[in-house]
This record gives C-alpha cells, structure tokens and sequence, in this order.
C-alpha cells in the first residue's frame, strides 16, 4: 500500500453544548455530550462516510470539524496546520480550503439572493477574483461545472428543483477551490432519481479536482456506493471504521451488523432471505449516556463487563477499528 | 374473480385535480386497480407521483375545492367511495378503512394525552363507556409493543419519541379492527433501526389480524420486503403493476427500470456509476397529453410523443404502460 497523504487527522474530538437551568441566574446543569471523543484520519482525494442514526452525532462532528461550532476538547489538523489554537488570519484560510454541502437545499440558499449572489458569495469573503467581470466568469464556470445553464445567474431559488438547489449548493462550495468538503446529507431530501444525478456529479468532481470528502449520510445503501471507508457513529462515539467492503462484508460490532441488517434490499427475493436483527429500544439521551459500552441496552450480545467498562477503540486488522469487549476477547 | 380471495377494493379510471391560481394541477389522471382481500399492495413513486393523492381521494379526504375528483369510482366492497355522504364515510373510515400516516407528530394532537385520543375513536365508533374504552386502549398498545401500556395513557406526544409515536397511530387505526389498512409513509421519517421495528410490527399484525394494507413509500426496498403487488407511479399514472418478485426480476417500464439502476446496493458491491435518469418529472400544471416519461426516456420513440400508452396485460400478472417493445436485454435486472 502506498502511503497516501492524510489531509485530515481529528483526534479526540468533543464537542459539548452546556443546559442551563434557573430563572434569573442561569447555571450551568449538565452538557449534551453531542460528540464525545472521535478520532479517524481522511487521506486525500479519498471519502470517508460518516453513518448513524438521528442524534449520533453525525452532523455536530461535521460541523465542528470545519470550526462551525468551536470544538470543546481535541485536535484538528487540515493538511497539516492545527486548527485549534490558530489566529484569525489562519482561521480564515482554513475557512476558504474547506466547504459544506448542507442537507436541504430549500433552506440553505438565501431566497432574497439570485443565483450569482448565492455562487460568488465564498469569491467575495476570500476576496478572489476582485475583478468583477473575472468574478463573473468563475460564477459561470461554476454554473457549467455543476451542470446548470448560466443564463440562469439572474435567477432566485424559488424557481429551481430540489435538484437543482442542491447544484447551486454545490457551486458555491466550490466556488473558492476548497480541498475539504464535508457533505452532510446531501442527498437525503432528493427523490431517488434525482438523488444518482447529485452522487454522480459529487464524484466527476471530486476526480478532476482530487477533493477530499466527509460524506454524512443515514442512507447506508448509498454510503456503500459512495466511500472508500466508512465510520459509524452510537451517541456520540465512533464504534467501527473500516474500508468500505470489510465493514459491509465483515461487520465486527453488533450495533453495525443490526444497522447493516435493517436496510431494506430492493430484491423480495434476496430481502425474504436475510435474517434481519431487531434492535430492541431506541437511542438512549447524549446528557446520561449508558456507562461502560453506550450500546449496552440495546446490545443483544452484552454481558457484565459492558455495563462496566468502556471498551477500547482498537485495530483488529489492518484499517479496521471497533470498539467492543466482545471483538476483543476474540 | 377469484373465489379465495375476493375484491375488497376496485378504483375505476379515477382523475383528481386542484384548481390553483396559477392553473390546473393534474394529480391524478385514471387510475385503476383492484385490491384482493388479505393482500398487501406497495404504491411506489416519487413526490407528485399522485401516490397520497389517489388514496385521498379514495377516502374523501381531498379538500373540494381546490380539489376536484373529475371522473372515477373507488368500490370498497358495494360502496362507491367517491360519491359516498360524509356521514357515511365517518362511518366507514376508522371502522373498516383505518390509516396510518407519516408524521407521529403532525398527526396526533400534542395538547390530548395519548388515552383521551386512542379512547376517544374507541367511543365514537364503538359506543363504550370509559372504563371499558381504557382497558381497550391498554390491550392496544400492548398490542404494537408499548412496554407498561396503563402508566403511558395520561402521557402527550412529547414525551414519546418518533417510533412509539407510529406506534400509537397504529394501535389508534387499529382499534376497530379495520379490514383495510393505508399506510402512507409510514416508515419514511424513522431510523432505520426502528423502520425495521415498525415493518416487522406491521407484518406481525397483518398476519393475526389478516388485514389488506395498502402501503404507499418511495422505497423500492421497503417495498419488497412487504408487498404481494406493486404499483409504480409517475406523474398522475400507474405506469407499470406487478407481482413483487417479478417486478424486482422483470420491470418492464424504462421508468422503473432506470429506477432500480439509479439504487445502490447495500449487500453489493460497487461495480459501476449509479444509471441516473436525466431531467426532472414534469410540470403537473400542464395536461399530460402523451406519455409523461418520454421526455427522460433513454428508449423513446414517436408514438411516445404523440400520444399516452394505456396500461395493458404484457405478461401473466403484469401490467405496463409504454409505447416501446422492449428488447430482451432490457428486461432482465441491469446489474
């Protein structure tokens, strides 16, 4: 294997918000714990999937990692400058190398903006193309890259597709030559047939311009499709990551093989065969996580040592970690 | 007619439109299918298909006006639904045609506790006092799984999450006993883990209670692991109506043929780019005068532009709308 370069290394990254409580003096009463400790690595060029269900964590590990909300504990290093600790200027060009795709495409786009506002906006933040008829060309660069008609730069939202929001979505995250793009449920809002136009197009130009991608999604058919690796998420932790075949084909931790077997398979024939694992419950509060193994209640393999002790993240063969006392007794 | 298992549900040729400022909007554009008893019909298609619609229409939920049922009839039994009296369908829906929607939330009250609610159809349709309308709602929720069912009656929608908040609504369209069941979406807004909860639920009282469901999704995957049949619409118009398996193996319809290529596979290896279908659905404020695909159609011919292919017999069972002879390579699974 060559050594690829990491773009992305997250190290024990937390991210806390605070509930207060009281009427006139607002104390401090506990934290969500949104995001309690992950690591991975994203190397270049490459797209690491992001999985778990509503309230994992998912979305706050996405945006925290492009410092919309400021981390409470860990490390963050794009391509090699550490983001936590850095000054304005350097924020501000982290900023410009990384991009978000967000997840409905009805209440990203400014409805007062036309589409050419919408595109150039990250051009006059970053303060490229100065030049109004060069800034103009790039918006129509843009426009044509992402599959759009540049006659429609005049245009506002409300006259646009789903589908065609989210290219706009997607122009403007381009718009200032980002080497990092955490897409976070770009698809999920989209029908199916016009959900392959969007895949497709995220992966034209992750080719030509070598983008990298953290690709946030609940659609596990999808992420299959369209990751290298995958990670997936339980109230705040990562609890398995590997290469995408191994993880689908080898699940190791309970939580991903009950996840894994609940995704509906468009085949009656294939679906009727599958032995299909009902988790019991539902995902339990991130302000009280479960102790030990957060997974413990709904584990339909846990024994006494999981409601103890919180089981280690490990690399049980080449690139693939879990974290489960059960996988490492084996 | 087949003597096992009889018609429970016939809709003839049924058309809804809205009236809109800014026109026309054609819904649904003839419709027909037949619903056998005891069977479970997946209705699949995009937003705007006319999916939710076409059942709205059934049960006489569709606003007049805007809307407008123009043609058709929809024979629950003898009953004609469409030209049914209010007071009869109050009757009817609830008591015999129960329905489940997609959003727990929007659909129950968030004001009424969850006992005054499932107590209060229990009343209406069965004339029982109170006590007796709280023993049955607790047998209800033990039903679809609710852990101490008698401690959770005086709680409110919040303090319930997504998924036992479907299943309340279930235990609610179910209190009659109903022998038809609509399900819209039922699953759409729930993680996955608890989608699975929901369907193995759903599936476990089809079969105690023999129910006929009716199951409308955007899901292709969904709907295989539930439907004896299944109906494919775009645009107002069933375009293809099959037995499951054969569907899945045989679609004849470029629409969802081009469908299931555009799905990725969980229990598959990538091999290839997704096959995504060009364009969007088409403008529903213009009236479909031939086939609705044809302008995303990669197989079109002439005729498609000229004018709308009928729904016909192309097989034993299975039923298409498309202009085109398909050639035998496109009518085996593309991947």
């Amino acid at each position: 294997m060559t050594e690829a370069e990491q773009l992305i290394v997250v190290e024990n990254l937390k991210k806390h918000f605070p509930i207060s409580g009281g009427l006139v003096f607002k104390q401090k009463t506990g934290s969500v714990r949104a995001v309690d400790g992950i690591s991975f690595f994203i190397n270049k060029g490459e797209t690491l999937g992001l999985v778990g269900e509503s309230g994992c964590g998912k979305t706050t590990a996405g945006r925290t990692i492009l410092n919309l909300y400021p981390p409470t504990d860990g490390k963050i290093i794009v391509a090699g400058h550490q983001l936590i600790g850095a000054d304005k200027k350097e924020l501000k060009e982290f900023h410009r190398k990384t991009a978000m795709i967000f997840q409905d495409p009805y209440a990203s786009l400014n409805p007062r903006w036309t589409v050419s506002a919408i595109v150039s906006e990250p051009l006059r933040v970053h303060k490229l193309f100065t030049n109004e008829r060069e800034r103009n060309e790039r918006v129509h660069e843009l426009l044509m890259l992402v599959g759009l008609s540049p006659r429609l730069i005049n245009r506002f939202p409300h006259e646009f597709s789903g589908g065609q929001r989210q290219r706009i979505g997607v122009a403007r995250a381009l718009a200032a030559k980002p080497l990092f793009i955490v897409c976070d449920e770009p698809i999920s809002a989209l029908d199916v047939s016009i959900q392959a136009q969007v895949v497709n197009l995220l992966e034209e130009l992750q080719d030509e311009f070598t983008l990298t991608y953290l690709f946030i999604a609940h659609d596990l058919s999808m992420v299959r499709h369209i990751c290298d690796r995958v990670a997936v998420m339980y109230l705040g932790l990562i609890v398995e990551l590997a290469e995408r075949n191994e993880l689908y084909e080898n699940p190791l931790h309970p939580y991903t093989q009950a996840l894994l077997s609940a995704v509906p398979i468009p085949d009656p024939k294939r679906d009727r065969q599958r032995h299909r694992i009902i988790l019991s419950g539902e995902i339990p509060s991130p302000i009280n996580p479960p102790s030990g193994c957060r997974f413990h209640p709904r584990c339909p393999v846990a024994f006494d040592r999981c409601k103890i002790d919180i089981p280690e993240w490990r690399e049980i063969s080449t690139g693939h970690w879990v974290a489960c006392h059960l996988v490492a007794n084996q | 007619m087949d003597q096992i298992h009889p018609v429970i549900l016939q809709v003839e040729d049924l058309r809804t439109r809205f009236h809109i400022p800014e026109g026309i909007v054609y819904a649904v554009n003839g419709i027909s299918f037949i619903l056998k008893e005891g069977e479970t019909l997946g209705v699949v298609g995009e937003s705007g298909c006319g999916k939710s619609v076409t059942m709205l229409s059934i049960l006489g939920l569709i606003p007049i006006p805007p809307g407008e049922i123009t043609s058709g009839k929809a024979l629950f039994r003898d009953k004609d639904l469409i030209s049914l009296s209010d007071s009869d369908f109050e009757q009817l829906r609830g008591n015999e045609i129960a329905m489940v929607f997609q959003d727990p939330m929007t659909s129950l009250n968030p004001v009424l506790t969850i006992g005054r609610q499932i107590t209060e159809t229990l009343r209406t349709h069965l004339g029982i006092t109170q006590e007796e309308a709280d023993q049955k709602a607790i047998e209800l929720l033990d039903k679809v799984g609710i852990s101490e069912p008698a401690s959770r009656l005086g709680n409110y929608p919040h303090q319930f999450s997504g998924g036992m908040r479907q299943r309340v609504m279930i235990a609610m369209a179910l209190s009659c006993n109903p022998s038809l069941l609509i399900a819209d979406e039922p699953t759409t807004a729930l993680d996955v883990t608890i989608q699975a909860q929901i369907t193995e639920l759903v599936l476990h009282l089809r079969e105690q209670l023999h129910m006929t469901i009716i199951w409308i999704t955007h899901d292709l995957g969904v709907v295989a692991g539930i439907a004896d049949r299944v109906i494919v619409m775009y645009a107002g118009f069933i375009v293809e109506e099959a037995l499951v398996d054969d569907l899945y193996e045989h679609p004849y319809h470029p629409y969802t043929h081009a469908l299931l290529g555009a799905l990725p596979r969980v229990d598959r290896r990538r091999d290839h780019r997704l096959n995504s279908i060009p364009g969007a659905p088409p403008n529903l404020l213009v009236e479909p005068k031939y086939c609705p695909f044809a302008p995303r159609c990669t197989h079109v011919i002439e005729r498609c532009w000229i004018e709308n292919p009928p729904l016909v017999e192309i097989a034993p069972d299975h039923k298409a709308a498309c202009w085109v002879n398909i050639d035998t390579s496109l009518t085996g699974q593309p991947l």
